[in-house]
């Protein structure tokens, strides 16, 4: 066990644990944009910077990623780290002015003017959806390009990626909206990495129900029969229920 | 392209996901640029995604996706060269060549770059072509050291 103090009051939490971790367990709220408990922590977006002073000596740190250390005293709401707190988010609200959970986060901090120039983006380069795609879907079909201002997030060459199985992981991990996924009849079109995949029809309604590359990857990884491929949700459902139905019958 | 080449490279430094900053400088001396194909080439053989390849040619500055020119003109333009001058020879030199720097002559002759300092500020304001430096540069000797390369 380590112990240190958070916010003044004196904690004993497991070794290993990141700051976030600890002061979640205390029922302190650190606000963070880029941490997802799926992914190994990045320390991109800043908003969960907090002071921690060791051995006598301040520092800013991330808290996603900065493990716990003996006796060190870590402030997550002093005056400073509102200040820095506050300089983070207004940053990002330069960059994305339009995003929901940035202007959220900005009111909470009560930030009332934007004296950066403002940009129109939504990405706020968090590496999110790569860290999703390389870790938990095991595809890499996108990644950080280039460095500096032009940082940007793509496919290789911008091009249509014959990697992604359109999965959507992307998308649905992304804090501030910026992957868009749109299904018209038998196409899923990712937009911001220029791919579109092929949708599979159900065998038994017809409806269009999941990427073809993305079932193909999932084959022999899971225990769902061969069959089950070929249907939807719905009617795999719906097929289950009448085994099931079945099977009490014969019973009785 | 020749794909012997590209897995002779690799070959050299075998398959250690490690050395693919050497394979791609490798790649770059033997084409002046990182050609796709040789890019997707080292991607399979490495069993490294893409994308990640991508990341890294598009990351380092030495590194160029498009054609380079047979001549590598860097002016540089680091505080001291540009306090005697070296953005008039720029200039001079945009304006011999035709091109804009980042830019590669359409005969594929030059590719103009500007660099923040070559480490060498006493012999400012510096001119490096290849792998011959021009020091004490200016816009009148521009001409002359232009047409010693063809």
């Amino acid at each position: 066990m380590i112990n240190l103090t958070i916010n003044g009051k004196k904690v004993s939490v497991e070794e290993g644990l990141t700051i976030l971790q600890a002061a979640e367990q205390m029922g302190i709220r650190i606000p963070t944009l880029c941490y997802h408990e799926a992914v190994v922590a990045y320390g991109a977006c800043r908003v969960c910077l907090v002071e921690v002073v060791r051995k006598g000596w301040p520092k800013m740190v991330t808290a996603c990623n900065y493990p716990v250390q003996e006796n060190i005293e870590v402030n997550t709401n002093n005056e400073k780290v509102i200040k820095i707190r506050k300089l983070v988010v207004e940053l990002l609200l330069a960059r994305c002015p339009e995003v929901k959970e940035i202007k959220d986060l900005a009111e909470e901090l009560g930030i009332k003017e934007i004296r950066f120039k403002k940009k129109n983006d939504k990405c706020i380069l968090c590496g999110l959806c790569v860290r999703v795609c390389e870790e938990k879907m095991g595809i890499t079909a996108i990644g950080s390009i280039n460095r500096g201002t032009i940082r940007d997030v793509a496919t290789p060459y911008n091009d249509n990626s014959d990697v992604c199985i359109g999965c959507g992981a992307c998308a649905s991990i992304c804090p501030t909206g910026a992957i868009k996924i749109e299904d018209v009849g038998d196409i899923r079109t990712i937009d911001k990495w220029n791919t579109k995949v092929k949708l599979r029809k159900c065998e038994t309604c017809g409806k269009y129900y999941a990427p073809v590359p993305q079932l193909d990857s999932l084959k022999g990884k899971t225990s769902v029969t061969e069959e089950s491929f070929k249907m939807c949700m719905d009617c795999r459902r719906k097929k289950l229920e009448n085994t099931m139905i079945n099977a009490k019958k014969s019973k009785y | 392209m020749n794909t012997d080449k590209v897995d002779g490279i690799i070959k050299k430094y075998g398959k250690e996901q490690s050395a693919i900053m050497s394979i791609l400088q490798d790649i770059q001396s033997e084409y002046n640029y990182l050609p796709r194909e040789a890019l997707e080439q080292v991607s399979k053989k490495m069993s490294i995604p893409l994308s990640k390849i991508y990341g890294i040619a598009t990351f380092y500055k030495v590194f160029s996706l498009t054609p380079r020119g047979r001549h590598l003109i860097k002016v540089c333009l680091g505080t001291a060269c540009h306090v005697r001058g070296a953005p008039q020879i720029l200039e001079e030199i945009e304006r011999k060549i035709g091109i804009r720097a980042g830019e590669t002559t359409g005969d594929l002759k030059f590719t103009l770059e500007r660099v923040n300092c070559l480490g060498a500020c006493a012999l400012g304001p510096l001119v490096m072509i290849n792998n011959d430096y021009y020091g004490q540069m200016t816009s009148a000797k521009v001409d002359k050291i232009l047409k010693a390369y063809d």
